[in-house]
């Protein structure tokens, strides 16, 4: 099969490869891009580990085909910190022990972020909505939500 | 090495504080490497054709087409793997479950494997893979499987624990019981009996993290396994012994791992990956769907339970008894004798009788998942224990204060208590705040307590000071959820140091002794009890460096705050020397201070915990919410309350899914209809409350610092709590978990009279 040229900006860094026409994004961005912060919890969308941003919209790439980030924007896991200064979010969930395994933490993060983005002042009603597309089995979400909570304070007083 | 784990009071320093977990930043920032984060040069993509068939004999597999296809590198059936078990039945077992021998015993069981160069061509080599197929008649259900009429899944099993051999074999493997005490004298005195039967179903453990692995193995028989795993050792161990290598040929590496909960106890892809980098002469990655994760790994055992428990009318109770049917997949287990020495363990009981058969059906093989087995039993004992509360017209807080167990009761099954925490754990609930909420229309509260045992098991852990004063701790039991940060306090507490001038690892096979695997809420109990005993080793070095480095006796140096210190006015002017100081001098002292520790953590204090949980029921649609939950756990001595907290807090949501939504459902066909997690539902953030948490510290004498386990005991009440608070706010007593809606909303309408 013939494969896909694809030019498209991560993290804020043009990145150009090519990948199958039936290659998740995420296929593209693990196996191909060596960033395998984004997790493949189940491949079908149900699990939210492999979240990323693309054009400021939350999505799960296992369910976007790695063709159709041309001429996107996408942001991962590896983008979230300023050099080796960490994201609120980031800082908070590890305050607050909002991990255990860790392995949908990069998920949480992103779509975490994407929420704040567009609720600066969440309520944990909306929290708690807002954060269903993403499982977690480690830590019953408690610790999720008040880092998600503590860290929209701190980004409102920044 | 001598080392006494008794626990004596002292006050902490390190131990108790809430610091930033060490592998924290790594996990937020995407850059820890889990089982499929790990890549090798030449590697291959490892796939495995599984069983449509619930149970079926194996005629003939034809892989021909497979092997001609451009970019196939290797297939293999069981005839790759051959049996080198030398009688050892459950490792023929492992081995038949990782790769099907003559019948395919349940759908999603292995029966080829191949490796290609890229995941294409691996999925179209599966494709033309040609097994030809006897299909057997099956059975998945407990109950069903008992019975005399029921396909057999092995014809060579005859009920071991009766009395006389059986004539006939059958799907139960074994008979167990537990007890002590006369029942029948027991439920003569009774003034009130309650006698229920109560099923629940099969559930997965749910971690996130599918099962993955890469191995490497050599044409001179050597080997590497990078994977995710809760114990490399046994992995090494099990891979070696089945592919016929040498353990210390074979070194495993643990990655992070995303989960395991039990589920990565056990070997499954592992050595069909070595099989096949054998074959093929390169490394290959397996990686399992989470289709393949469902159908082919974990699941808990569905049960069936019955329980009789009788009392007085001053509510002691005079007997009780459990039959517990589990069941183990395709394989025997021990499932209902672990269910069976669980059930009563929360009382003092002078009647007392628990029988347990393990139950063969075509389903997965059954793995351990968090606390294994005893939240069944805990939730038909529970149920039971709250309806004779109701009959009597007592407290079912009181009514359990009455007849808990205390230090010096001999438990249900065998062993006479020493300290425990079940009635300050139950004294703790009734007092707690969540037991005087006022309850809506259509609430209900329930509470139910919890026992699980703790392990201990064999540790090995290796303690090196560098030049610096830094200390580097190498542990072999894997981190599931924040033990190297709880480890690095302890060796921080015993040398006197900063946390932060800790470094804890997870060493691979290779670089340290052999380790169990972390099950039993064991790795911070047994791995602290380890780290302490050598961090007292390397202590006994630095006392030694000093006296040599002051010239003086070493009886005469003590150590204290992270420093050595001369004893007696004759030193007056000998300034302390702190750790940093007397390794920067080490090369001339006598080279590298390490403190190396080999251990059986024995005395790993057994854990209860009591559960709150308030349930709104919706009588039109049996739907339900969780309005409030709060956990009350004794810790024994909370290293990092932070993690102990997030312990409990799991361990109730867990439960929480197992009692309101998660089961395995399988169609007439024996074939699994939901093996992903739109179907299969875990909780999600929104299905929850906060959960509230109470750590009592009831210290375990066993240890120094009096550490028990606490990963696996929160799992243990939620089902029967969750049971009591449905059956209050339905006003109809569940015995069926999971409650899903259908099953309340049926209930409902059984009681109102159809």
């Amino acid at each position: 099969m013939a494969g896909v040229a694809v030019s498209t900006t991560i993290n804020g860094d043009n990145v150009e490869y090519l990948c199958q026409p039936d290659e998740t994004l995420l296929d593209v961005l693990r196996d191909r891009l060596g960033l395998t912060g984004s997790k493949e919890g189940c491949g079908t969308g149900d699990c939210g580990a492999c979240s990323i941003i693309l054009d400021d919209r939350l999505v799960c790439s296992c369910l976007v085909l790695g063709a159709e980030a041309e001429g996107r924007r996408v942001e991962t896991i590896e983008g979230m910190a300023h050099g080796d200064t960490l994201h609120p979010l980031q800082q908070k969930f590890l305050e607050h022990a909002a991990l255990q395994c860790g392995i949908c933490t990069p998920g949480f993060l992103i779509a975490a972020k994407d929420l704040l983005a567009k609720n600066p002042d969440p309520t944990e009603e909306e929290i708690r909505f807002g954060l269903a597309g993403n499982l977690c089995r480690c830590t019953g979400y408690d610790k999720i939500v008040r880092a998600v909570q503590d860290a929209a304070s701190a980004m409102k007083g920044a | 090495m001598n080392f006494d784990p008794r626990y004596s009071t002292r006050s902490f320093a390190s131990v108790g504080t809430r610091p930033i977990r060490p592998d924290g930043v790594d996990k937020v920032t995407g850059r820890a490497r889990y089982g499929a984060d790990f890549n090798m040069a030449g590697q291959l993509v490892g796939r495995v054709l599984r069983s449509p068939h619930a149970h079926a004999t194996i005629r003939k597999i034809d892989t021909s087409k497979a092997e001609k296809l451009a970019g196939v590198k290797a297939v293999i059936t069981a005839a790759d793997l051959p049996d080198l078990t030398d009688g050892d039945a459950a490792m023929y077992d492992i081995l038949d479950n990782c790769m099907a021998r003559k019948k395919a015993l349940y759908d999603g069981h292995a029966v080829a494997a191949v490796a290609a160069v890229d995941a294409r061509t691996a999925r179209q080599a599966l494709k033309l893979i040609e097994v030809d197929y006897e299909v057997l008649p099956h059975v998945v259900d407990v109950d069903e499987a008992m019975k005399h009429t029921a396909p057999l899944l092995n014809d060579a099993i005859f009920t071991e624990g009766l009395e006389e051999k059986p004539t006939r074999p059958s799907n139960i493997t074994k008979r167990t019981q537990f007890g002590h005490g006369d029942i029948h004298e027991g439920f003569g005195q009774a003034d009130f009996v309650v006698e229920r039967s109560f099923k629940t179903e099969q559930t997965h453990q749910g971690y996130i993290e599918p099962h993955a692995c890469v191995a490497s193995v050599s044409s001179d028989g050597t080997a590497d396994l990078w994977v995710c795993t809760q114990g490399h050792f046994v992995y090494r161990q099990h891979c070696a012994q089945l592919l016929g290598m040498e353990a210390s040929k074979l070194r495993v590496t643990s990655s992070e791992i995303g989960g395991g909960f039990g589920g990565k106890t056990h070997v499954w892809a592992e050595p069909v990956a070595l099989a096949l980098s054998r074959k093929a002469g390169r490394p290959v990655k397996l990686v399992m769907t989470r289709d393949e994760v469902f159908r082919a790994s974990g699941p808990t055992s569905a049960t069936s339970i019955d329980v009789r428990i009788g009392a007085r009318k001053d509510g002691t109770i005079t007997a009780a008894e459990a039959t517990l049917r589990y069941s183990c997949g395709p394989y025997a287990g021990m499932w209902a004798e672990i269910g069976a020495m669980t059930a009563f363990a929360c009382y003092r009981l002078e009647n007392v009788r628990t029988v347990g058969y393990e139950v063969l059906v075509n389903r997965p093989k059954t793995a351990a998942y968090r606390a294994p087995s005893a939240p069944m039993a805990a939730f038909a004992v529970e149920s039971a224990v709250d309806e004779l509360a109701k009959e009597i017209g007592m407290d079912p807080v009181e009514f359990r204060i009455r007849n808990a167990a205390q230090e010096g009761t001999r438990s249900s099954y065998g062993p006479v208590y020493g300290p425990i925490g079940i009635g300050p754990t139950l004294e703790a609930a009734k007092n707690h705040p969540h037991m005087k909420v006022p309850l809506g229309k259509n609430q209900g509260r329930g509470m139910a307590c919890g026992f699980w045992f703790n392990f201990g098991g064999q540790t090995c852990t290796d303690l090196n000071i560098g030049m610096d004063g830094s200390v580097s701790l190498a542990v072999g039991t894997v981190d599931v959820g924040g033990s190297r940060a709880s480890l690095s306090l302890v060796a921080a507490e015993e040398l006197g140091i900063a946390y932060e001038q800790v470094k804890a690892v997870v060493a691979d096979t290779s670089s340290l002794g052999y380790n169990d695997m972390t099950d039993g809420s064991r790795g911070t109990f047994s791995s602290s009890m380890a780290t302490i005993s050598a961090a007292r080793n390397a202590i006994k070095i630095l006392r030694e460096r000093a006296a040599q480095m002051w010239d003086i006796p070493v009886d005469d140096v003590v150590w204290e705050k992270g420093h050595t210190i001369a004893k007696g006015e004759k030193y007056g002017n000998l300034a302390a020397l702190s750790l940093r100081e007397i390794a920067a001098a080490s090369g001339k002292t006598g080279g590298p201070i390490a403190g190396h520790s080999e251990l059986v953590a024995d005395g790993a204090g057994v854990s209860f915990a009591t559960h709150i949980c308030d349930i709104e029921v919706d009588p039109e649609t049996g739907a339900t919410r969780v309005l409030r939950y709060t956990v009350v756990q004794d810790a024994g001595k909370a290293v990092h309350p932070t993690y102990v907290e997030g312990q409990y807090q799991g361990g109730a949501a867990q439960g929480i899914g197992w009692a309101l939504n998660e089961e395995y459902i399988y169609g007439k066909d024996g074939r699994l209809q939901n093996p992903g997690f739109l179907d299969y539902r875990i909780p999600v953030c929104s299905d929850l409350p906060m959960i509230d948490t109470q750590i009592l510290e009831i210290p375990n004498p066993n240890h120094p610092y009096g550490v028990r386990g606490v990963g696996e005991t929160s799992i243990v009440p939620p089902l029967a709590a969750i049971a009591n608070a449905v059956s209050n706010a339905a006003g109809v007593r569940m015995t069926h978990i999971p409650m899903s809606p259908p099953r309340i909303l049926a209930a409902i309408v059984a009681e109102r009279g159809g």
